[in-house]
Order: structure tokens, then C-alpha cells, then sequence
């Protein structure tokens, strides 16, 4: 299940109805990401989350499928949120579930990495500098000449 | 075509989105990214640096050489900073 929403979550009612009634679970690996209040040297008053509505989704449900494909999971999570949130808040919960704990522990950690570099969120940070738009951790190098310009007058 | 931006682009193109009519030339995402860098002080800044910019075509992320056709949604954004 995934859920994109501007309002708070609550973890242990999200896991208790997760798994509520099933009882081939033995293990439930959970990951919360919370809003911290510096990066780098910068304090963060605050930040925005952005993102694009419709892709995001389809990529959170085609990541939670490719979970589900690559371990036996019994339930799994993901909610994300948008929208301004202050340092102390949460962002993010995904959950796996499954009979065992090294499938739903590989499954969680495997949810929130492709979640990072694959569902179009955005985040804008507060700080007293100004607002500024976070850089992707890991700038792909090999990138650097995908969308070069091709030699072609017909572009005008 | 019906075009989106995101992040920084939204801010430097100075559009959320835009309804556009490239010329039949531009038939690939490179090519559409290379007419939209004319279309004003704005789109240029923001597309100084291709190499800092995804690309959606309907939803789906795209390749410099993937098509682009009248009727898609194409958006353009940075890297992905979610979590």
C-alpha cells in the first residue's frame, strides 16, 4: 500500500492495521525518516516538500511491486509526506513484512533507497540564508553528457 | 504538448507548466530540451545545464533519444531529493 499525504501519520496504528489479522508475519522491519534541523553547516528552519503528482505515486507503487517480487513479504508501507514540514517531523514510513526478519529487514532498507533516487519528491529548504533546493546526495557522474545538445540545425 | 516543471526548474523558467507547439522537427527529448533553450531568458538559465535535469515523458522517466509527440506530458526536473 502507498499513500502520499500532507498530514502526520501515526506509526504504531499504521503497523497494527498493517499486519492486523495476519498471522503468517513473523518479522516487520520499519524505517521512519524524520525532518533534521541541519545539513551540512546550515540550520533548517523549515522545508517543503514538492513533488509530481501522478508520477509520484505510480513510482511508489512500481517500487513497492519490485519489493514484492524480490522478497516473500506478507504486507508492506510506504506513506511519504508533502507539503511544510518543521525539523522533529516526520516524512516518511516504509514497512515490510514477512515470516522471517532478513526479508523484511532487505525489503525495507530496499524500499526507502529506490524511494530516494526514483520517486520525484523535492525537498526546499528554510534556513537563514534563504530558501534553498536540496542537491541529489549522489550526482551521477555518467550523467554528465546524457542530455548534451545533438548537432542538429533542424532544432531550431 | 503539455509541459511541467519542477523544483529550481519551476523557479528559474518562472511556469509551473506551459501548453507548447514545437516545430514537427523536434521529434526527441534532446531536441525538444534544445528548442525550449530559445524560448526565453528564463528556459535558458534553467536548461543551462542539461546534465542537471530528469526528464518525464507521460509519468515515465525518459532518455535524451526517446520520442516526444503533440498530446504528451513531458516534465523536467533535478535529481530526486525525497526520503
Amino acid at each position: 500500500m502507498i499513500r502520499v499525504q500532507e498530514h502526520d501519520f501515526d506509526v504504531g496504528a499504521e503497523l497494527a492495521a498493517l499486519t492486523a489479522g495476519n498471522h503468517q508475519v513473523g518479522g516487520l522491519a520499519v524505517f521512519v525518516g524524520l525532518v533534521r534541523d541541519m545539513a551540512g553547516d546550515r540550520d533548517i528552519d523549515a522545508m517543503t516538500l514538492e513533488h509530481y503528482p501522478g508520477m509520484t505515486e505510480k513510482m511508489l507503487a512500481r517500487i513497492e511491486t519490485e519489493a514484492n517480487e524480490r522478497w516473500p513479504l506478507e504486507a508492506s508501507l510506504i506513506i511519504h509526506r508533502v507539503g511544510r514540514l518543521e525539523p522533529g517531523e516526520q516524512i516518511v514510513l516504509v514497512a515490510a513484512a514477512s515470516a522471517h526478519r532478513q526479508a523484511a529487514f532487505d525489503a525495507c532498507q530496499f524500499l526507502i533507497d529506490w524511494l530516494k533516487t526514483k520517486a520525484p519528491f523535492w525537498k526546499l529548504e528554510e534556513t537563514g540564508q534563504g530558501a534553498l533546493w536540496v542537491d541529489a546526495r549522489d550526482s551521477d557522474t555518467a550523467a554528465t553528457e546524457r542530455w548534451s545538445t545533438p548537432k542538429k540545425g533542424a532544432a531550431e | 504538448m503539455k509541459l511541467l516543471y519542477f523544483a529550481w526548474l519551476k523557479t528559474k523558467t518562472g511556469v509551473a507548466e506551459e501548453d507548447v507547439a514545437p516545430p514537427p522537427e523536434v521529434t526527441t527529448v534532446a531536441e525538444l530540451l534544445a528548442w525550449l533553450q530559445q524560448r526565453g531568458p528564463g528556459h535558458a538559465e534553467a536548461l543551462a545545464d542539461l546534465s542537471a535535469l530528469k526528464v518525464a515523458v507521460n509519468q515515465e522517466y525518459a532518455q535524451p533519444g526517446d520520442p516526444v509527440r503533440p498530446g504528451d506530458e513531458v516534465a523536467l526536473f533535478p535529481p530526486v531529493t525525497g526520503g
